[in-house]
């Protein structure tokens, strides 16, 4: 049984001895544990699964913030999805994600086994040929995720347009980041002592935009890759701002973002969607974190064309999804967890997705 | 929660779906039906003391054809497998086609010539067969059944209850390939990388680690819906067993890595076509591993961890940091329509 390379395992225990012996000296300083927040879903995942919670001692509560698209998916957005998916007219495209959540009338896999029209779909080009393919049929995109996502969904939309599609639409639930991580701060329910800042978003949106969140809230921000090296990489800076009282944004993923973020990604976002208010699951109303179609665009929201207003929503009773978003709960502590609530048997989004928090403390739980 | 009162694409995961399914509905087939039997294939035992593995699986996988086989060759191939793992050598199969009106027959035709190669390489034969049409929408193209009979030879037992403390636990190769290989041929995912299926018979190879493990093989569970994840829990949960796997050790491929990370998919998980999970006892395991590794379909055989325990059901994972976590049942839907 070969391991890592023997270079690379003694890199990793000096970075792990490191970040143990900042995260004493930053609790210390700070009188208490120091609280550092990911914010991406693939953060979590890559935590849970190479344990690094359980690496770095009780000084550091690692938490994860609203990272995953789905999770903070509005509970009424998904009834607005099993509504469209249960017309006969109508084919609802969807990333696999989506497909699992429990809304108030069952889940979309429900309403796929009752006849509903839901297509998985993995690019929303997929959407366009689908449209195509079935022009006496309404195709509509459930426009679900971060800045990572919304540039190829702009794309599927001017696409339609270039084409002359008049069967395809958008139901935009498009979020980004920044503001909601300002809102978490501003809010003040947990203290939070640094950011693990989104690697995938931040390819995106580039580093310099968490400026604020450092210079306006002094919460140090890091961003960073996926490799558990990148994880703890990240960690030990943030841990190295505390103690040093700074608060900046640094990039510990300079393989793959840039300050400026991608010019080409950014402008394909910014043709299609303007900013406005958005309801996030556990959270609520964030203005300016939402992406609404342009007005030029609006012949292709969904909401429209079809007269659709949002419902309410359900949330299960027994479900802390909102508290796990914002970071106020680990999953471990909420008592439907692994019991109530399972991957098989899921009463929240955050034990759904593939990005969810649950759902990754659940499928790589310490042995 | 609301139960689940229709049957959802999840169910047919292979993960805790399925055997939810299997145990709620089908249990009414009494205590003595199959269909929870938790090795690849049943044993049954001839009057004249003489022991036949026996095994049936469906194929509906889309699309028909990928890099690396098609629906005829998987068809065989899963079918043999699932023999082999008993330890048994085909006596023959049966074959039975759904297929959809409207079929071009240049595919029937690529599809029975491909299930013909794979006999021979088997060195097995179809013996008898049924064909159905069914009306366009009542089937996608083509359905394949297969069922097998293999012969047992004399003192081989196998099975997932038989984990010793102790038993390394051996990969013929890296897993999760099949499940990308389709992935990527179906139009819709630009998918890059060779991603080919490692659909093959793995009767040979298994017939060669049997010799060489001279009566210390264990267990061996062919790794297809579910991978590597619902093999090992399968057999700690048979054995009571408590099996450990080495992150690291498992031979990923990078590029399937890289694919699985890019699409939220566990490697673990991902299913496969021509992958076997192997236990044998310490003192043979290098014997066995020496013979794998001669076989044309067992170069990249690893060791991938080994039975801490016996006692307490689990399989956990060192991982590359040092801690060691859960690896769990895959729980449902997964990728439909894969094999």
């Amino acid at each position: 049984m070969s391991g890592l390379p023997k270079a690379t395992g003694q890199m990793l225990e000096r970075m792990v001895a490191d970040c143990r012996g900042l995260a004493a000296k930053a609790a210390d300083r700070l009188g208490g544990r120091v609280h550092l927040m990911e914010v991406c879903g693939t953060h979590s995942h890559a935590i849970a699964r190479a344990g690094i919670r359980s690496l770095l001692g009780e000084a550091v509560r690692l938490v994860s913030g609203p990272g995953c698209p789905v999770c903070v998916t509005d509970a009424g957005q998904i009834d607005l999805c099993l509504e469209l998916a249960s017309r006969p007219d109508t084919i609802l495209a969807t990333f696999g994600d989506m497909v699992r959540v429990p809304g108030s009338q069952g889940t979309l896999a429900e309403t796929r086994a009752r006849g509903g029209s839901v297509k998985v779909v993995y690019s929303p080009m997929e959407a366009v040929k689908a449209a195509q393919e079935a022009p006496d049929r309404q195709v509509v995109m459930a426009g679900v995720g971060f800045e990572t996502t919304a540039p190829t969904v702009a794309c599927m939309v001017r696409e339609a347009d270039r084409l002359g599609l008049r069967n395809l639409s958008l139901l935009s639930a498009h979020k980004v980041v920044p503001p909601a991580l300002r809102a978490l701060v501003a809010a003040e329910e947990v203290a939070l002592h640094g950011f693990i800042c989104p690697g995938h978003v931040s390819v995106v949106i580039g580093s310099n935009a968490y400026r604020s969140i450092a210079d306006e809230y002094g919460v140090p921000c890091v961003v960073a890759g996926f490799e558990p090296a990148d994880i703890l990489l990240a960690i030990r800076m943030l841990l190295q701002q505390v103690v040093d009282g700074d608060a900046k944004v640094e990039n510990a993923y300079r393989r793959a973002v840039t300050p400026e973020g991608n010019r080409h990604a950014v402008e394909a976002m910014d043709s299609v969607f303007a900013v406005g208010e958005a309801s996030w699951r556990g959270i609520g109303i964030i203005p300016g974190s939402g992406l609404l179609l342009r007005e030029e665009w609006s012949a292709y929201d969904a909401m429209r064309r079809f007269a659709l207003s949002a419902p309410e929503g359900y949330d299960h009773p027994a479900c802390h999804c909102g508290e796990i978003l914002r970071g106020a709960r680990l999953p471990v502590e909420c008592p439907a967890f692994g019991s109530a609530c399972t991957p098989a048997r899921p009463l929240g989004p955050c034990m759904v997705s593939s990005e969810g928090a649950c759902a990754a403390e659940h499928r790589y739980q310490a042995a | 929660m609301r139960d689940l009162e229709r049957v959802v694409l999840g169910h047919g995961g292979g993960g805790r779906l399925m055997q939810e399914l299997i145990g709620d509905c089908l249990s009414v087939l009494g205590p003595a039906n199959g269909l929870g039997q938790p090795n690849d294939a049943a044993c049954v035992e001839l009057p004249s003391r003489e022991r036949l593995a026996f095994t049936t699986d469906s194929f509906v996988v889309s699309p028909l054809s990928f890099p690396g086989g098609d629906v005829g060759r998987l068809a065989v191939c899963g079918t043999v497998n699932d023999l082999a793992a008993l330890g048994a050598q085909p006596l023959g199969l049966s074959l039975g086609l759904v297929i959809e009106e409207g079929l071009e027959l240049e595919t029937l035709a690529q599809i029975t010539a491909s299930i013909r190669g794979a006999c021979e390489e088997a060195g097995t034969k179809i013996l008898t067969g049924d064909t159905k049409v069914v009306e366009r929408g009542a089937a996608d193209r083509l359905f394949i059944n297969t069922a097998g009979v293999g012969l047992i030879a004399p003192g081989v037992r196998l099975g997932g209850e038989l984990a010793a403390e102790g038993d390394r636990v051996i990969i013929n190769g890296p897993p999760a390939d099949h499940a990308l290989a389709i992935l990527a041929a179906r139009e819709e995912l630009p998918l890059q990388g060779d991603f080919r299926s490692d659909c093959a018979p793995l009767n040979g190879l298994v017939a060669a680690m049997l010799d060489a493990g001279d009566g210390s093989v264990h267990t061996i569970r062919d790794l297809t819906r579910g991978g590597l994840a619902a093999g090992l829990n399968e057999i700690a949960r048979q054995s009571g067993a408590h099996l450990e796997i080495v992150e690291d050790a498992v031979p990923l491929r990078p590029a399937a890595r890289a694919a699985c990370d890019l699409l939220g998919y566990d490697p673990l998980t991902m299913a496969n076509e021509g992958k076997i999970v192997v236990l044998v006892a310490e003192d043979r395991a290098a014997a066995v591993l020496a013979a794998m590794r001669a076989h044309p379909l067992g170069q990249e055989t690893a060791v991938i961890g080994e039975v801490k325990a016996l006692g307490e059901a689990r399989v956990t994972a060192r991982t590359a940091l040092g801690p060691t976590r859960i690896v769990d049942l895959p729980s449902g839907e997964l990728l439909p329509r894969i094999c």
